[in-house]
């Protein structure tokens, strides 16, 4: 069964319709990207997915369960964050806190969310003990096992975006949104990014991944979608799509690269 | 003779002091609110205000405070020294809340919106956000101009000898009425350097503080 199912995703802002008749579905453990050119929709795609932006319609099911459909009203704050909770979201401008260490970054949030467990008071040292581990667990997977206690500005672009990858790793997500996620790095810093992300794709974690590197998506993805003009021109199996383009629009989008 | 003056002076430094102190209470919460206010619909209303208060001299202002309700036949201020330094708290209070509501205003517009998103898709309430992320940053960011438009406060307070409240600044006139001496109104001016030295010594410490992170 698809852990994510997209049907009919719309969104406008204002009279500008930005995203029209999205509709995907993605299995569990595999990665799909997402390419297109500038404007085409492509992160306001994923901020519908992370509730940053709030679909004009459509439907999202992760699960088997609808998160959202037409028959939704206002969603209150709780409701908000518990939906945002399956997806996790790396920036393109990483957004890490600055006034916390690398390790603090990722476990911030697993300790906010902690002080709401039962046991808490009785038990809080074990639980943020634990927390702490995870995290570092986590940083050393993504090679920054030297840097966690590092201030953001003491770390070069390609480590804050590692920082940041292990942060929204940190709350398990169910699918691991990307949204260019080397595209404000030196090209000199992109590689050890990339890398981290096709471990991840390696150890079947689930993701979605906005980009622009074309042999990246080839590579690593399994499913890639075209997008143009708020639609999607089409989709399919990565390898395919990108050695035979059916579309007419596809074939022009990637002979510039 | 000079025992005298810096006694005198001491006491017109009490004054100062209240005054800087009052302000600075009022002034501050008074001050965020306006910068929240500035954030809504109100702001073409407030920014009419900020740009009275901004483009007249403080002393105008205190002298209206001071004398327009007793023209208009209210008796607000009872006509001894504390009148007239609760005269100058308020007029100094609306001055000064002008001044930090566009300091607070940009520190909160200074936060990325990035670090607001970043919360949100990590599952945090609007509170924790506000208090485990952005506030911080905020200060940081206010810091630098807060302590500039303080150090002000410290000198403007002299402005109150306008309306005759007994400040540092008048204790040294004072002399020059009763005994036709210059120089205790010069001696003040040590007075003053000192005030602001303590208080430049008291920003560098929060700052060097605050110098563990820097803005993304
Ligand atoms: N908040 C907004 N208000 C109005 N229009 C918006 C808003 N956000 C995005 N848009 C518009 O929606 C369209 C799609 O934007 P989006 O950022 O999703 O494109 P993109 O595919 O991510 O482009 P890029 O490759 O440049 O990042 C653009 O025309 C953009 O101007
Ligand atoms: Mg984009």
């Amino acid at each position: 069964m698809a852990i994510l199912e997209v049907n009919n995703l719309g969104k406008n802002f204002g009279k500008t319709k930005v995203l029209k008749d999205i509709s995907f579905s993605l299995e569990k453990g595999k990665t799909l990207a997402i390419i297109g050119s500038s404007g085409s929709g492509k992160t306001t795609l994923l901020r519908c997915l992370n509730f940053l932006e709030r679909p004009t319609k459509g439907q999202i099911i992760v699960n088997g369960n609808s998160l959202l459909d037409d028959s939704h009203g206002k969603l209150s704050e709780r409701e908000l964050r518990e939906k945002r909770l399956h997806f996790g979201m790396v920036f393109q401008n990483f957004n890490l806190f600055p006034q916390y260490t690398a390790l603090e970054n990722v476990t911030l949030a697993k300790k906010l969310m902690a002080k709401e467990l039962p046991e808490y008071k009785t038990k809080k040292k074990e639980i943020l003990e634990e927390i702490d581990n995870t995290g570092k667990s986590i940083l050393r997977k993504m090679g920054l096992e030297e840097r966690m206690d590092h201030y953001p500005h003491q770390l070069s672009g390609g480590q804050k975006q590692r920082v940041a990858i292990a942060r929204a790793l940190a709350l398990n997500p169910d699918i691991l949104c990307f949204d260019e996620p080397t595209s404000a790095l030196d090209p000199e810093l992109t590689g050890e990014v990339l890398k981290v992300i096709r471990e991840l794709a390696e150890q079947n974690t689930t993701m979605i991944i906005v980009t622009h590197e074309m042999a990246f998506a080839r590579d690593v993805a399994d499913y890639i979608i075209f997008m143009d003009d708020g639609y999607i021109v089409e989709q399919g199996a990565a390898k395919e799509l990108i050695d035979n383009p059916k579309e007419e629009r596809t074939k022009q989008f990637l002979t510039k690269y | 003779m000079f025992w005298t003056v810096t006694l005198t002076l001491f006491n017109g430094m009490f004054t100062t002091f209240e005054i800087f102190i009052l302000t600075l209470l009022f002034a501050l919460p008074l001050g965020l609110i306006i910068a929240l206010g500035l954030l809504t619909p109100a702001k073409y209303i407030l920014n009419v205000i900020i740009w009275i208060i901004r483009g007249t001299p403080l002393m105008l202002q205190l002298m209206v405070i001071f004398y327009v309700p007793g023209m208009l036949g209210y008796q607000v201020w009872s006509g001894n020294e504390a009148g007239r330094i609760a005269a100058t708290v308020v007029a100094f209070t609306i001055n000064y809340s002008c001044y930090f509501a566009v300091i607070f205003k940009g520190g909160i517009q200074g936060v990325p919106k990035g670090q607001y998103e970043a919360g949100q898709v990590l599952g945090m309430t609007r509170t924790q956000i506000f208090f485990k992320i952005t506030l911080l940053q905020m200060i940081k960011r206010v810091v630098p101009p807060m302590s500039n438009e303080i150090i002000t406060l410290v000198k403007d307070t002299s402005l109150a000898r306008i309306i005759a409240a007994y400040e540092l600044t008048f204790a040294g006139f004072s002399f020059m009425k009763s005994a036709g001496l210059t120089w205790p109104l010069f001696y003040t001016g040590l007075y003053y350097l000192l005030f602001v030295g303590i208080l430049t010594v008291i920003f560098n410490i929060i700052e060097r503080k605050l110098d563990y992170f820097k803005y993304e």
